[in-house]
C-alpha cells in the first residue's frame, strides 16, 4: 500500500492538504495536519491515489510524497 | 573466526573491567582487534545477539547489515554524545577503556570496508584522553569530533546532520541514515558502549557473551544510577532484578518513592516493582526499556509530579524547533502537567494532559514527542494516586531531592 509521507521537518502548518484530503487528514489546533488513520503515515488506498497527487502538488513546501 | 590467546574476563564485569590507558596495555591485556569479513562479523553479531546500548536497543547485527548490504562504501559513526544527563557511562569508558571504544570502530570499519571512521563526543565529555588514544593507535585513524546538540545531539539523524556540517537536528526519517548520512553515503552509527561490547564479543565469541544475562537480552550493560546516591555506573548483567541494582548502588530501598527508568524519555516504576528483572521480556509489559541504562531514584519525600513537571518543561524546551506538532504540543503538555503539579489544580488539567499527549505522538521527525509522551503517560498511572491528592489540595512533599 502506498502512503502519504509527511515531512514534519518541512511543513508549516495552515495547509490545503488537509482540504484536499479530508478522508485522510485533519488538522490540529495550530494548523499541522493529524493522520485520520492512525498510522503516522496514513496510507492512500487507489480510490484516493488522484486525490492524494494533487494534494502533494499543492503543498507549499513539498513537504508530502507518496511513496 | 574468533581466535585470541588471551583468557576471556570472567564474571559480570567485563566492559569496565578493561582500564588499558596506552595501546601497548591494552594490546598486551587483551591482544589486537580481530579482523573479520562482514558476513562473518553480522554472523558473530547474530549469534550473540548483541543490541544496541544507546537506547533504542535494535539489534546490532540487522543495523551492520543494512549498511553492509549497500553498493556504497558506508562510514561509520562511534556514538559517545551522551545527551541525557542521567547518563554517565559513555564519559566512563572513554576514560577508562578508550582503546576498546575504538577497537569496536576498528572492527566495524575494517569489516565494512569503511574510509571513515568518527568517534562524536557530546559537550559534557572530554576527549583528551580518547583523541590521544586514537593518535597512538596503527591503522585507520579515528577522527574524534567534539559536537553540541543538547539532548536531542546524539539523535542519529541530527548528529549525522551536524557532522556533515549542518544544524544538529533531526532529519526527515523516511531518508534514514543507513540509506544516506554522512556525506550522502550510507551510515552505521553504534553507542560507544555497543563498541566496546563488540570488541570484547569479537575477541571471545558469542558463548561467553551469552554467558550473561538471559536467552533472550543477552550480555552485560552499563547503567547510570542516581539519586538518594551518589551517581555511578555500574556494569550488570540483562535481567538483573531491579531492587539488586539499587542494592548495587547503595540505595536505601525504604527511602525509594518511584524509579525513573531509561532516563527522560523513560518510565516511573512504584517501589512495588523491585522483583522486576531488567530486561525486556519483564520491562515490556510495562512499556518500559532500560534506554540508554539510567536509572533514577526518586524519594519517598518528594512529589513525583513535580519532577516529572520539571523533567517535561526541560524536555519541551529542548526540541530542536523544527516540527510543528513538537514545537506546539510539547510545551503546551509541559505547562498542563506543571499546573496539575500545583495543589488544588483545576480536575480538567487531567484530561487535558491525556489530549495533549495523543496529539504530539508520532507526528514529529523524531521520537522526541513520544518518548515525552511516554515519560508523561506513565508519570499519570505511577503518581495516579498524588494527582486525585493534588486535585483535593494536598501534596506530601517535604523534601525537594
Ligand atoms: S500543505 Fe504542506 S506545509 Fe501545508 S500543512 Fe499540508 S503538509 Fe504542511
Ligand atoms: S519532533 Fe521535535 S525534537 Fe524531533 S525533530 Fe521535530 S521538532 Fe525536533
Amino acid at each position: 500500500m502506498r502512503r502519504l509521507l509527511i515531512d514534519r521537518t518541512r511543513c508549516d502548518g495552515h495547509g490545503s492538504c488537509a482540504e484536499l484530503l479530508p478522508e485522510l487528514l485533519d488538522l490540529d489546533e495550530w494548523g499541522f495536519p493529524i493522520s485520520l488513520t492512525g498510522e503516522r503515515d496514513p496510507a492512500v488506498p487507489r480510490s484516493l491515489a488522484a486525490h492524494g497527487e494533487r494534494a502533494v502538488r499543492a503543498c507549499p513546501l513539498m513537504a508530502l510524497r507518496i511513496g | 573466526m574468533t581466535t585470541t590467546s588471551i583468557a576471556p574476563l570472567t564474571g559480570t564485569q567485563r566492559v569496565l573491567a578493561v582500564r588499558t590507558e596506552s595501546w601497548r596495555e591494552h594490546v598486551d591485556a587483551l591482544g589486537p582487534a580481530p579482523r573479520l569479513s562482514s558476513d562473518e562479523l553480522i554472523r558473530l553479531v547474530d549469534s550473540a545477539g548483541l543490541t544496541g546500548r544507546g537506547g533504542a536497543g535494535f539489534p546490532t547485527a540487522r543495523k551492520i547489515a543494512a549498511v553492509a548490504a549497500s553498493r556504497r562504501t558506508p562510514v561509520v559513526v562511534g556514538n559517545a554524545m551522551e545527551g541525557e544527563f542521567l547518563s554517565h557511562k559513555d564519559r566512563t569508558l572513554l576514560d577508562q577503556a578508550p582503546h576498546l571504544v575504538l577497537d569496536g570502530l576498528d572492527i566495524l570499519g575494517r569489516a565494512l570496508g569503511s574510509r571513515r571512521l568518527i568517534l562524536a563526543t557530546g559537550e559534557r565529555i572530554d576527549s583528551t584522553r580518547v583523541r590521544r588514544a586514537a593518535a597512538e593507535r596503527p591503522g585507520r585513524l579515528v577522527d574524534v569530533r567534539d559536537l553540541g546538540g543538547g539532548f536531542i545531539g546524539g539523535q542519529e539523524s541530527a548528529l549525522v546532520s551536524q557532522l556533515n556540517g549542518r544544524a544538529a537536528v533531526p532529519q526527515d526519517p523516511h531518508t534514514p541514515v543507513y540509506v544516506r548520512g554522512i556525506d550522502g553515503r550510507p551510515t552505521l552509527v553504534a553507542n560507544a558502549e555497543t563498541l566496546a561490547q563488540l570488541a570484547l564479543l569479537a575477541r571471545f565469541g558469542p558463548d561467553w557473551f551469552r554467558s550473561q544475562g538471559t536467552p533472550d537480552d543477552p550480555g552485560t550493560f552499563l547503567i547510570s544510577v542516581s539519586g538518594l546516591t551518589p551517581p555511578s555506573v555500574l556494569e550488570v548483567p540483562r535481567g538483573i532484578r531491579l531492587r539488586e541494582v539499587l542494592l548495587q548502588a547503595g540505595v536505601p530501598l525504604e527511602r525509594v518513592g518511584a524509579v525513573l527508568l531509561g532516563g527522560y524519555h523513560g518510565t516511573w516504576l512504584r517501589p512495588g516493582t523491585g522483583d522486576v528483572r531488567l530486561c525486556e521480556e519483564d520491562l515490556s509489559p510495562y512499556g518500559a526499556s532500560t534506554g540508554a541504562g539510567i536509572l533514577h531514584v526518586l524519594s519517598v519525600d518528594s512529589c513525583g509530579l513535580r519532577v516529572s513537571a520539571e523533567i517535561a518543561t526541560y524536555l519541551a524546551a529542548q526540541a530542536a524547533g523544527q516540527c510543528g506538532p513538537c514545537v506546539n504540543g510539547m510545551p503546551r503538555m509541559a505547562d498542563t502537567l506543571t499546573r496539575l503539579a500545583v495543589p488544588g489544580s483545576d480536575p480538567r488539567l487531567v484530561a487535558e494532559v491525556d489530549r495533549l499527549r495523543g496529539l504530539v505522538i508520532g507526528r514529529g521527525a523524531c521520537a522526541h514527542p513520544d518518548g515525552t509522551a511516554r515519560f508523561v503517560a506513565s508519570t499519570m498511572l505511577v503518581f495516579a494516586r498524588h494527582v486525585e491528592a493534588h486535585l483535593r489540595g494536598e501534596c506530601h512533599e517535604t523534601s525537594v531531592d
